[in-house]
């Protein structure tokens, strides 16, 4: 062996070595290719991914816009609250310490390991919200053990403090987070997961204005995520305030008149589309929408049936009942009709070999008498000779059967029967029996309380028809305030002139309604000493009972009771228009309406004098916790706040409520003043 | 027998270029933990090269026949010693590859083993010189290189393990195997690799998701394809000049998985940019083609063989973890020979060098 192992003179053949060589040469050709392509030909997208591997923005959230009514009277506020975090990447065995976790944050084992399983899907470096709106203690708590819990992160936030008990909470909405439809939906482009949107009333219309522009913490981190620098500080932009035409005397004044009642009100100001009372019942408390909303209350808001998320006033569709008599009364006076038209009332009519009732015997009437004492023989004549063509086209004119693009979202457009119409949606030839229906606000024909109130007062105006507002046009940026005009295409300020006899004719009637001597459907709704004038309404809601004149003992049977109230009779400064759904008879709502146009009407006397307005209960805003005895851990049922932190201030928002009262400026564009006691 | 060896024979060239990477090795070390729990760890490499470079020159007086001599001895203890690892070794992460020396010194023989293998592919193919290798031939040196490395990946260690490839490949392919039985082999192996990847009872999981991982490290961005994108991005920040020493934040924010041993490459990319990158693999280059011209002036075939298994572990070694640090190849935990740290790395870094040494010196002897 040792001397096979030791012949000098065998070599290897040289070629092999040289293949070797090119061996590495190719190695190393491609190598630093290898090299070229990330250092040189991608070195911008490495750089910038390596600078997002250690920057971390932290958001700093952008506290939302507050609401103020129309004398800068505080509406919604927001408050600051503290949220619980879990991170999960902290080379921390968190299991361990769930039991304390637990017990520290008022929450069950259970519910921490509920929330795990709720997001086993997520990222591990992504944070699980444990709990919000934490309470002091609880934070205290999260303070004290920083060094054995690493994994609590404390996250500030701003959230949505609303007037109690459901005061106003339709037209001022509620926020939430942003769901994931939203996010794929293109308009909400400039939103991120997590994010806080308006979804409802007010809230959600002007989301963008109220929102602001979060802005970011940038921190230097290592691979675990701890802190190791900062860079510098992008502030946020706050959202804008919003002052709405609403009056909360006039508010007040309706949701007290209305109480329990299922419906809705809502007052305008005519001259301007300016709305300034807007109530829907039953209500419901946006409050529980700051935190959270639990599964429970959720389920309980959307199957109730009687739509407490529901904003009625423009979002319940419904027979107009007799208050579509003024319209009636408009096309036949412009149609040269019902000028002469006088009917004597026996207590029903029958055409087309079909009788159709009125509730009483009215004797012999004219238009006028006939709005007043709301006679339906009167008109069933009336629509017989109008025709359903020329009724759909005075319907149109005044507005319904679209919407009247206020700025809240989802308004619906109700229905306006016509021969067209009922080809396109039921392929079904018009009977003319069914005009005869219409022309009591029976039928087919749906409106919307907004409607009703735009399309009266337009009426009372002499055909001036505004777009209803809840937001001060000036308030917005001219983009913004085109864009949501645009939304709604045909809606807007229109304007046909009446003919000055009927103008005058219509108007007395309607006046006539709440006056005891010309017989007045509403006159026990008469106010002395105030111009009041209406139209009530008593639409049915089942069919066979049309034109009885007994209330059923069946609540679900009774007729939706309408009343549309302005003052005064002819280019009214305020129209009231009132749906107490089952309400039986149209008076009633007719009396809400007194009380909302009496307030209306006392309010600017006094401001007309320079007198002070009444001293008004407060408007109570109330605070929410999350429950912890919720399944999730996350919300369910709110509760009033039993603690406080340290501030006097926020004690006070803390225990429950704070209080807002703070006399309007006497002129009505006065600052934005509100007081927190 | 022995006769004659003088220093000034000694490769100085070489030793100096070996002992520039070393340098860079040792502030890229202490850059890259300097962060970390592991500050203070190029001390811990500055006496592993000492004691390298001693071993070294121990290596390269003692006659490289003489280890081929008594290479059978070796072999059969390296074997003993591999199962005695898995027997009573030292189970770090999952893996068995330290025997626990008294002293408190973890001693890792697979690393080794490399060298032994170098020495016993030498023997048994200049033993077989002149004639033409039959079927039984190859299965031998096969199963010479193949005991160990089963053995090795047992452990599991599929990286060092993969390192005894090239020697047996540099030993067949100098050994004069002919096209046609290079072919069937290489044809062989893909099949077997393919079979053994598929049929999930030869790799673990964990393996089998490294080896994929690199062609698609976005898959799992925070599992397996973590390492690879976290290196990629190392290497591309580091841009034309990089983002000078200890100011990598890939490298300092701890982003980079283990900067200081298989990673190491990467680190160094983004500290010192293309520029240094391309200088240090250009050392490499030089410190393989003197390696080669080693080879080429040995004095007799035995040292040609030792030299050029060296250099075949030393290309493979290179390849696989610059290729891996720049994403062209799967996560195999190959240390980079000269760069990373590590005590069993550098001294059979040294100690091949040494017998490479000894190969250049005896030409002149006699």
């Amino acid at each position: 062996m040792d001397q096979n192992l030791r012949q000098r003179e065998e070599k290897l053949p040289a070629i092999k070595l040289t293949i070797f060589q090119y061996l590495i040469v190719g190695v190393m050709v491609v190598l630093i290719f290898g090299l070229w392509r990330l250092q040189i030909v991608d070195a911008q997208n490495y750089r910038s991914q390596a600078e997002a591997n250690r920057i971390r923005k932290v958001p700093i959230l952008a506290p939302r816009g507050q609401i103020f009514d129309r004398d800068g009277r505080l509406l919604v506020d927001s408050y600051p609250s503290v949220s619980c975090f879990l991170v999960r990447e902290q080379g921390h065995d968190y299991e361990a310490d769930l039991p304390m976790i637990a017990r520290g944050l008022h929450l069950t084992v259970d519910q921490i390991h509920a929330i795990l399983k709720k997001y086993r899907a997520a990222p591990k470096y992504e944070p699980l919200p444990l709990k919000q709106d934490i309470t002091p203690d609880e934070q205290e708590f999260i303070e004290a053990h920083r060094d054995e819990m690493p994994e609590l992160e404390t996250v500030d936030e701003q959230r949505r403090l609303y007037p109690k008990d459901g005061f106003a909470a339709h037209l001022v909405g509620y926020v939430g987070e942003v769901s994931e439809e939203m996010l794929n939906d293109p308009r909400y482009a400039a939103y991120e997961p997590g994010d806080v949107v308006g979804k409802s009333g007010v809230e959600e219309s002007y989301d963008a204005i109220l929102r602001g522009v979060d802005g970011s913490h940038d921190v230097l981190v290592d691979s675990h995520g701890r802190e190791v620098g900062k860079l510098g500080t992008e502030p946020s932009k706050p959202g804008q305030s919003l002052k709405l035409s609403i009056d909360l005397d006039i508010q007040r004044a309706a949701e007290n008149a209305f109480g329990d009642r299922n419906g809705a009100v809502i007052a305008m100001d005519p001259h301007t589309g300016e709305i300034l009372a807007m109530l829907s019942r039953p209500t419901f408390d946006p409050n529980a929408f700051a935190v959270r909303i639990g599964r429970e209350e959720w389920n309980r808001l959307i199957t109730d049936p009687n739509h407490p998320l529901l904003n009625k006033t423009i979002q319940a569709q419904l027979a107009p009942g007799s208050t579509f008599k003024v319209i009636m009364s408009l096309a036949g006076l412009q149609q040269n009709v019902a000028q002469d038209l006088k009917v004597n009332c026996g207590g029903g009519v029958t055409f087309y070999g079909h009788y159709f009732a009125c509730d009483k015997k009215h004797g012999p009437l004219n238009v006028q008498q006939a709005i007043s004492r709301s006679c339906d023989t009167y008109f069933y004549t009336l629509a017989v000779k109008l025709g359903i063509s020329s009724i759909a086209k005075y319907a149109h004119m005044v507005g319904l059967g679209q919407r009247t693009g206020v700025d809240l979202p989802d308004e619906v457009s109700g229905v306006v029967p016509s021969e067209e119409w009922k080809m396109k949606t039921f392929h079904e030839k018009w009977y003319a029996g069914e005009t005869v229906s219409v022309g009591i606000g029976q039928g087919a024909l749906a409106v919307t309380p907004i409607q009703l109130a735009r399309a009266l007062s337009g009426i009372a105006s002499g055909g001036v028809f505004k777009r209803p507002h809840i937001v001060f046009p000036d308030e917005v940026p001219e983009d913004y305030r085109k864009a949501m005009l645009d939304t709604y295409p045909g809606s807007g300020d229109v304007t046909f002139p009446i003919d000055p006899d009927n103008w005058e004719t219509i108007t007395e009637g309607m006046a006539g309604a709440t006056d005891p001597r010309a017989g007045g459907t509403a006159f026990a709704s008469h106010l002395e000493n105030i111009d009041f004038a209406g139209k009530t309404g008593t639409a049915q809601v089942v069919s066979h009972s049309a034109g009885t004149n007994k209330v059923s003992s069946v609540i679900a049977e009774r007729p939706n009771a309408w009343f549309v109230g302005m003052s005064p009779r002819r280019n009214p400064d305020i129209v009231v228009a009132v749906l107490w759904e089952h309400g039986g008879w149209g008076a009633g709502s007719a009396h809400v309406a007194a009380r909302v146009i009496e307030a209306f009407v006392n309010k600017q006397r006094r401001l007309n004098h320079n007198l002070a307005t009444e001293k008004q209960e407060p408007v109570e805003v109330g605070a929410v916790w999350s429950d912890p005895s919720s399944p999730d851990g996350m919300g369910g049922r709110p509760v009033v706040a039993k603690r406080s932190v340290k501030t006097p201030e926020l004690d006070a928002m803390r225990a429950g409520h704070f209080f807002i009262d703070m006399p309007p400026a006497a002129n009505g564009a006065g600052a934005l003043a509100a007081a927190v006691r | 027998m022995r006769r004659f060896l003088s220093f000034r024979d000694f490769d100085w060239t070489l030793l100096g270029f070996v002992m520039i990477l070393s340098i860079i090795s040792i502030f890229e070390i202490y850059s890259a933990t300097l962060h970390t729990k592991f500050v203070g760890f190029y001390k811990q490499q500055i006496l592993w090269l000492i004691g390298g470079l001693f071993a070294m020159f121990v290596f390269s007086i003692i006659d490289y026949h003489r280890l081929i001599d008594a290479i059978h001895w070796i072999y059969g203890f390296c074997v003993v010693s591999l199962v005695a690892v898995l027997v009573v070794g030292t189970k770090v992460l999952g893996a068995r590859r330290w025997i626990k020396l008294p002293g408190g010194i973890h001693f890792q023989p697979s690393e080794w083993v490399k060298l032994v293998l170098i020495v016993a592919v030498t023997r048994y193919f200049v033993g077989l010189m002149g004639k033409q290798l039959t079927w039984a031939d190859i299965f031998k040196a096969m199963a010479l290189v193949g005991v160990p490395m089963l053995l090795v990946l047992k452990q599991p260690d599929l990286g060092t393990a993969l390192t005894y490839t090239p020697v047996l490949l540099a030993g067949l392919f100098l050994g004069g195997i002919d096209l046609k039985k290079g072919a069937i082999l290489v044809f062989a192996a893909l099949l077997l690799g393919s079979i053994a990847f598929t049929s999930g009872k030869v790799l673990k999981p964990y393996q089998k998701a490294r080896l994929t991982s690199f062609m698609n490290p976005d898959a799992d961005p925070k599992g397996s394809g973590y390492q690879i994108n976290q290196s990629k991005i190392a290497v591309g920040d580091g841009g034309v000049f990089g983002r000078g020493a200890t100011k990598g934040t890939q490298t300092q924010g701890d982003f980079l998985p283990i900067p200081y041993t298989d990673f190491i490459f990467a680190a160094f990319a983004e500290e010192h940019g293309f520029v240094g990158a391309v200088i240090v693999l250009l050392i490499y280059f030089l410190i393989l083609m003197r390696l080669i011209q080693n080879a080429q002036t040995a004095a007799d075939l035995s040292g040609t063989f030792l030299i050029m298994g060296v250099v075949a572990v030393l290309i493979f070694q290179i390849a696989v973890n610059v290729g891996m640090v720049i994403g062209l190849m799967p996560v195999t935990g190959i240390p980079l020979p000269l760069m990373s740290y590590g005590g069993s790395s550098v001294l059979f870094t040294f100690l091949a060098l040494g017998m490479v040494m000894n190969v250049r010196m005896s030409r002149f002897v006699n």
